[in-house]
């Protein structure tokens, strides 16, 4: 097996801070972004809790040079995300190879397509928003931004395990040398349209949430962009690239179980880490930290926990759940986990699962609670969605 | 090495009667309008009623679409390793009423199925319950090149032998308040323009429609087999003179010149502003090469170039061109090699490749 995918930059916006190093500075502060919702007018402001990103639109669109309100804020967090990834791997030109751009996105433009829904026939000056429904239209968008031209972009939507599934693609079209260089990772913005979504199907919680505990109520919705740039071995090597670390591992698999529920014992989840621990070629000995997808559900925790301890036959490595920090930011989380996973495996730190106290009933593994020194080379994130879809992404340290 | 990949199964629900697999375009729908709906074929013979009554549309389609491609690639359902799906916007119809159920009643007494369905993974992921199938599951959404992008994943596996069959497949439903926002900004025609009529139109805009496309794509070659995919490229931004460019760079990675190609899909739609993307191709590189359309027929939706590479598969097996689809009169016997290119509003360009085996 090779060394993997080289990740030469990331970028984040989202709860806990504007870029990495916030997000970073939050991670070991224990300084999480769960709050009152503000920016969003809904009947469930007092009953829920959200990881909101603090800047609102305005103040995301002087940042981006942008003119008022003509785009979605899915876009606009990610257009923040990908510039600090694509700045931070030193590209100058992003066109001088074959670039790529894959972004996740389950809510595209919805906060506008739902805002501005009966406005449409009156107000000529909100239809520029119509078009932003498709999903595609955000990864279009940010495309742009970052100057991309004929190249190769797409977008995933697998519901909460797009943005990781994103990774896995560029990853996949890198090594098959279709692309040179791919941007990837995953954006959505709050709306009303998750928040009731999720309302209905009664799994938010009206507190922190509160993962791997026993008396876990639910998720917190969060928002947020993250990406990374992945290029080639012979870009790094030409261009003589600080490489961040590596994408060693992926696999995808479906429960196929139930269409928003997780199976009992998480057969998909096993199977993804399986199929990801086989792409490394590695052995589940080798894992030192899991980031976990851990979002808190009654359902979630109890199934991937299970999954857990069946993959690695009882002798589970130290994992955590970040939801704590972020909430649950769907599209994006894999995105987002991966950010820092990659910042875990610089700074050999483990970022704790906030918010935990009772152990659960149903096994005996519990989370690592408090932020944590430990040398880290390899770390599994898993992210799972709707539709049984299971995914999971293996880092390693850069050499 | 990498291994060639065979298209062993295909299935179609579209604007046409192409539900059947046993006729080709043989009886004809023309229409006037500026939206056109599926034909439906008979769902309850398909799907449990009692199933397909909480069934979006979208998934319906995909559903009896899936069922024809895997039946004809004589598949049981249990070997299909993999189900990437291609879809614009998903189960509309369920976001739709799904807005319009918060706005209208306040964020109150609302149901999660509009919910669940709206997520644009529900096909993918209902057809893996359907079915059991615990594989990879993706699904694109990127506007018209939605289709393209779940054909190039599964290429991909296949080659690299990550998988033997997978099912792939492109659906998307035409709903209200989607046909209102975009008659507002002119993406659909303004007035009804007759079947074949739709090239000389002269007007903004294009039919709307709908359909779901699917395939069985494998490593190896059935006795069902309809032709190879020889590539796939899609590009974001292309202007009109780089189309030919584009079109000559994308045949010669694959070892071959437009004089080679016997027959060229192009995804005409009528819309004045935006057709001349294909004049390029027709007039120039390709203006000796049979020459066909067919979005007169199904109309523009983001999976419309599904139907393209199903009538590929189709021209292959039947020898025959139905004359309804015909752009210019180069005559050819037997296509083998077959061409498609797609765009929609100058934004997301791709090239399909179809090689008779």
């Amino acid at each position: 097996m090779g060394a993997g995918v080289a990740i030469t930059g990331i970028g984040i916006i989202s709860a806990i801070g504007g870029n990495v190093s916030e997000n970073y500075r939050s991670l070991i502060s224990g300084k999480i972004g769960i709050d009152k919702i503000t920016q969003i007018e809904t009947v469930h402001k007092d009953e829920i809790m959200v990881g909101e990103i603090k800047d609102d639109n305005p103040t995301l669109e002087k940042r981006l040079k942008f003119l008022e309100n003509q785009n979605s804020r899915t876009v606009l967090i990610g257009c923040i995300a990908a510039q600090e990834a694509v700045e931070q791997a030193g590209i100058l030109d992003i066109n001088d190879v074959r670039t790529g751009f894959i972004s996740g996105t389950t809510v595209g433009g919805m906060d506008k397509s739902e805002q501005y829904f009966y406005d449409y026939f009156d107000r000529p000056e909100v239809r520029q928003h119509i078009t932003g429904l498709h999903a595609g239209d955000s990864t279009k968008k940010i495309a742009d931004h970052i100057g991309l031209k004929e190249g190769f972009v797409t977008t995933i939507s697998t519901a909460c395990s797009s943005a990781a599934n994103a990774i896995m693609l560029g990853a996949r079209m890198i090594k098959s040398r279709q692309l040179d260089r791919v941007i990837v990772g995953g954006t959505d913005s709050l709306s009303k349209f998750t928040i009731n979504g999720f309302k209905t199907l009664m799994i938010l919680s009206d507190t922190y949430n509160t993962p791997f505990d026993d008396n876990r109520k639910g998720l917190n919705l969060g928002e947020a962009a993250a990406y990374l740039v992945l290029e080639s071995d012979a870009i790094v090597n030409k261009e003589n690239k600080t490489v961040l670390g590596y994408l060693k591992g992926y696999g995808n698999a479906n429960d196929a179980y139930h269409q928003t529920a997780s199976s009992e014992h998480g057969d998909g989840a096993v199977l993804a880490m399986q199929k990801a621990l086989e792409v490394a070629g590695m052995d589940p000995s080798e894992i030192d930290y899991v980031n976990a997808h851990g979002t808190a559900t009654p359902n979630n925790d109890l199934s991937e926990g299970r999954a857990l301890i069946r993959l690695f036959n009882g002798k589970v490595p130290e994992f955590s759940s970040t939801k704590a920090f972020t909430g649950h930011t769907l599209a994006a989380a894999g995105g987002v986990e991966a950010v820092y996973s990659i910042l875990g495996l610089q700074n050999d730190v483990i970022f704790p699962n906030l918010n935990y106290k009772t152990q659960m009933k149903e096994f005996d593994i519990s989370p690592v609670t408090k932020v944590k020194n430990k040398p880290l080379n390899t770390v599994l994130s898993n992210s799972f969605g709707f539709g049984g879809n299971c995914s999971t992404l293996i880092f390693s340290k850069a050499k | 090495m990498t291994r060639p990949v065979y298209i062993n199964g295909i299935g179609s629900v579209s604007a046409q009667k192409t539900f059947d697999n046993s006729v080709f375009l043989e009886d004809v729908t023309y229409r006037s309008d500026t939206i056109i709906n599926v034909i439906s074929p008979d769902y309850k013979s398909y799907i449990p009623p009692a199933a397909a009554r909480r069934m979006a549309k979208g998934i319906k389609m995909s559903t009896v679409s899936a069922k024809t491609a895997i039946q004809e690639a004589d598949l049981e359902e249990n070997k299909i390793d993999a189900i990437i799906v291609g879809t614009g916007l998903g189960c509309i119809g369920d976001s739709e009423k799904f807005v319009r159920d918060i706005i209208d009643n306040n964020e109150q007494y609302l149901t999660p199925t509009r919910f669940i369905q709206s997520s644009h993974n529900t096909v993918a992921g209902q057809l893996a319950l359907g079915m059991g199938c615990k594989g990879h599951n993706f699904t694109y959404v990127h506007s018209a090149i939605s289709f393209e992008s779940a054909l190039l994943d599964a290429k991909l596996q296949l080659e690299n032998k990550e998988a033997d069959n997978i099912l792939v497949g492109g659906v998307d439903e035409l709903v209200d308040h989607h046909i209102d926002t975009h008659r507002l900004i002119e993406h659909i025609k303004q007035e009804p323009v007759a079947t074949m009529a739709v090239l000389k139109s002269g007007t903004k805009g294009a039919i709307f429609s709908e359909g779901a496309h699917f395939f069985v794509l494998s490593g190896e070659k059935s006795h069902s087999c309809h032709a190879e995919l020889v590539g796939v490229s899609t590009f974001n931004n292309l202007s009109k003179n780089q189309v030919s460019e584009k079109a000559r760079s994308f045949l010669e990675e694959n070892n071959l010149t437009s004089d080679s190609i016997d027959l060229i899909i192009l995804g005409y739609n009528g819309d004045v502003e935006f057709d001349g993307y294909y004049d390029g191709l027709a007039n120039g590189l390709f203006s000796n090469t049979c020459q066909i359309y067919y979005k007169h027929l199904v109309g523009e939706f983001d999976t419309a170039s599904g139907f393209a590479f199903w009538l590929g598969n189709k021209i292959i097996r039947h020898h025959n061109i139905p004359p309804v689809l015909r752009l210019n009169s180069v005559e050819v016997s037997e296509p083998k090699l077959i061409l498609c290119y797609n765009q929609y509003r100058g934004e997301n360009h791709s090239f399909t490749l179809l090689r008779k085996c």
